[in-house]
């Protein structure tokens, strides 16, 4: 049976609710439902987002050069990505063609920095130890403070390494998470010597324990391929950035998508024109998006954006270890991990060893130094802004008035291009693991391995809300009625 | 775990885990509170519901009924609950949207929004009612602590986070707070 038809159950309200919530060590809010029959056959899986933001609403009326330091608070783990998407998209607006050496490779170092810390975050504190202890490991256990105990080298490289990207960014911003370095046009501060010797004391080291970082993964996956290869997985489209000669590059280029077998489906497309080729579904029951490519349609359209994608997309990365690695990973098996969903943890450490040797050539590029910092020019009505963010390509696009205030916003944030995809993970898992069997915490924790794997953030992702009928009081600290509301049918509210 | 270790559990409610992110930016001393603190609930572990705890802290305001329920178990359950963070403080960014109709935001999102296919809006009883004020925590229930900040610095964190594990009641040098 396709795994697709567990969406939706014909009957129900005749089956048995399990439920994951919240799913744990991922950002944000979301919750999985299982339901299943007498028999425990599973009949509908669904991965909920349960939260909402409305920023594309609040926004508007904003004069446009607050948009990169507001949008930094839709994530606390990348914010360096809105802020370099909506800077991007600011950089439109105020008529700039192209940035001065130092500005961009100022935003090149931040962003590097993020991608060294995100990464890290996302292997060391969050992901590696359902890869360490297995995926049915005691529930106490399943934590980065169990790793510290049992293998403390490993928790306290990953520690270092993330504290490094976070240093990047602390020297380049100013804060290590909501700093402020893009301005309309530029950057607002340019390196001092003293800041570059200081981030390189520790790059070398950085390169290597990623490089460490890159075998490990590699050394579990290759552990027990069969099943990693298999383990949730799918073929779908890919989408990314590329660089304009085809390598890979987290802060600019074209659209490039390619089909499950990787032909181009299109390559090198204007950012700016995003929305020829992406289209948005909505599903009643999750306040996320489900975005889809045009040509193919709702149905057949979704893709994956993230590591993954941007290891197959690309034509090959700019720097030598990272490049030699995804060499090694695209061969592996024959091609066999290349749509693995278990995968998503070897190309993104992969993508950390680039990080590391960017940082390395950008903190001995002298123009970071210099002190031309922006450029400006006539000033447009509209601008868009799109960057590879750790989590994958990542769209912010604003319109203003005369008046300098935004009017319109829209957010394409990388956790929901995957969203077809972790709802297709988590059914897969379900059906291979769950289906048929009595329902245990170990094997739930299947379900949010699956969807770990794909790095979601999920309050980065949040768009909208949603409406049931449903009567709910606020009753304050000292028991006192606070504030009262019924939601109707329609989605209509009354206070 | 092992005895004399206190009991700390974090939930991230209407917030952006900007605060946690300032909780892990503690760095190596990490592995020194792990000396003295055993986590319960928290994103970073699969604990999923809040047990008896010593310390609890709460990032973000309270945006749904969901957020409501998880934050009055952290009040029950927790001897000293801190609200970290200008979004459990005073709501933060997420309630710029208290200006805002509710109403008008569905319709900005699910029927405004150009390309948007179905114009159907979320209709399910998995989740949660929005609330259409983001208040902050302390309207809701008991706070013994406030941290402001978006985040609080590391410093601060652990400042608190050493106060609190030896004993002493938190006293914050002054140049450690900070409000952006």
């Amino acid at each position: 049976m396709d795994a697709r038809t567990l969406e939706t159950a014909a009957h129900p309200e005749s089956l048995r609710r399990v439920v994951i919530e919240p799913v744990t060590r991922v950002e944000g809010h979301g919750k999985v439902t299982l339901l299943l029959d007498a028999d425990h056959h599973v009949q509908q899986a669904r991965f909920h987002i349960v939260e909402f933001r409305g920023f594309e609403k609040f926004v508007q009326g904003r004069p446009y050069w607050e948009v990169p330091v507001m949008v930094q608070r839709l994530c606390g783990i990348c914010p360096v990505s809105h802020h370099l998407a909506g800077g991007k998209a600011v950089d439109a607006i105020a008529g700039t063609k192209a940035l001065t050496p130092t500005a961009e490779k100022m935003r090149r170092l931040l962003h590097h920095g993020q991608i060294l810390q995100s990464h890290a975050l996302h292997f060391f504190h969050l992901s590696s130890p359902d890869l360490l202890f297995g995926f049915d490991a005691d529930v106490l256990k399943r934590n980065v403070f169990a790793v510290a105990d049992a293998m403390p080298e490993i928790a306290r490289r990953g520690v270092l390494l993330r504290k490094y990207g976070q240093e990047v960014i602390r020297v380049t911003a100013g804060k290590r998470v909501h700093g402020t370095l893009v301005v309309p046009g530029g950057v607002n501060k340019h390196l001092t010597a003293h800041e570059r010797d200081y981030l390189l004391a520790d790059i070398d080291r950085t390169i290597a324990w990623s490089q460490e970082a890159v075998a490990l993964v590699e050394r579990l996956y290759v552990a027990h391929a069969d099943f990693h290869n298999r383990f949730g997985s799918f073929r779908s489209h890919m989408l990314s950035l590329v660089r304009s000669d085809g390598a890979l590059d987290f802060y600019h280029g074209g659209l490039r998508a390619r089909d499950d077998v990787g032909h181009t489906l299109f390559d090198h497309e204007d950012c700016d024109r995003y929305w020829d080729h992406i289209r948005e579904e909505v599903k009643s029951w999750s306040y996320m998006k489900f975005p889809f490519l045009r040509e193919l349609g709702a149905q057949h359209g979704w893709y994956r954006v993230g590591p993954l994608a941007r290891l197959n997309n690309c034509d090959f990365i700019p720097t030598p270890m990272a490049e030699a690695a995804r060499k090694a990973f695209l061969d592996f098996d024959g091609g066999g991990a290349r749509q693995a969903t278990l995968a998503y943890h070897w190309a993104r450490m992969i993508e950390m060893l680039h990080a590391a040797e960017s940082l390395r050539e950008l903190l001995h590029d002298a123009d970071l130094l210099r002190d031309d910092l922006v450029v400006k020019g006539e000033r447009q009505l509209r601008g868009v802004g799109v960057i590879e963010a750790p989590r994958g390509t990542l769209i912010h696009h604003y319109r203003i008035d005369e008046n300098d205030q935004v009017v319109r916003c829209n957010l394409i944030v990388s956790t929901t291009h995957n969203n077809q995809a972790m709802n297709e993970a988590v059914r897969q898992v379900a059906r291979e693991y769950l289906d048929g069997r009595e329902v245990t915490e170990p094997l739930l924790n299947h379900i949010e391995v699956a969807i770990r794997a794909y790095d979601p953030c999920l309050s980065c992702a949040t768009h909208a809300l949603g409406k049931m009928p449903l009567e709910v009081e606020l009753v304050g600290a000292d028991g006192a009625r606070i504030h009262r509301m019924v939601r109707g049918e329609a989605g209509e509210v009354f206070v | 775990m092992s005895e004399g270790k206190l009991k700390m559990a974090t939930c991230s409610l209407a917030g952006c885990f900007g605060c946690h992110m300032s909780l892990l930016d503690i760095d190596e001393r990490i592995f020194e509170l792990m000396k003295h603190v055993e986590f319960d609930r928290s994103p970073f572990d699969d604990i999923k519901q809040v047990g008896r705890c010593d310390i609890g802290f709460v990032e973000g305001g309270v945006c749904n009924a969901e957020n409501v329920h998880v934050l009055q178990a952290f009040r029950k359950h927790c001897r000293i609950l801190v609200a970290v963070g200008s979004c459990a403080i005073t709501g933060g960014v997420p309630a710029m949207r208290n200006n805002i109709d509710l109403w008008d935001c569905l319709q900005e999102v699910y029927q405004y929004e150009a390309g948007t296919q179905g114009r159907l809006i979320p209709n399910d009883r998995e989740l949660p009612l929005p609330f259409d004020k983001v208040r902050p925590v302390y309207e809701l229930v008991r706070v013994d602590h406030f941290l402001p900040g978006c985040p609080p610095s590391a410093e601060n964190i652990w400042a608190l986070l050493d106060d609190l594990v030896h004993g002493r009641v938190p006293s914050f040098d002054r140049r450690l707070l900070h409000y952006d």
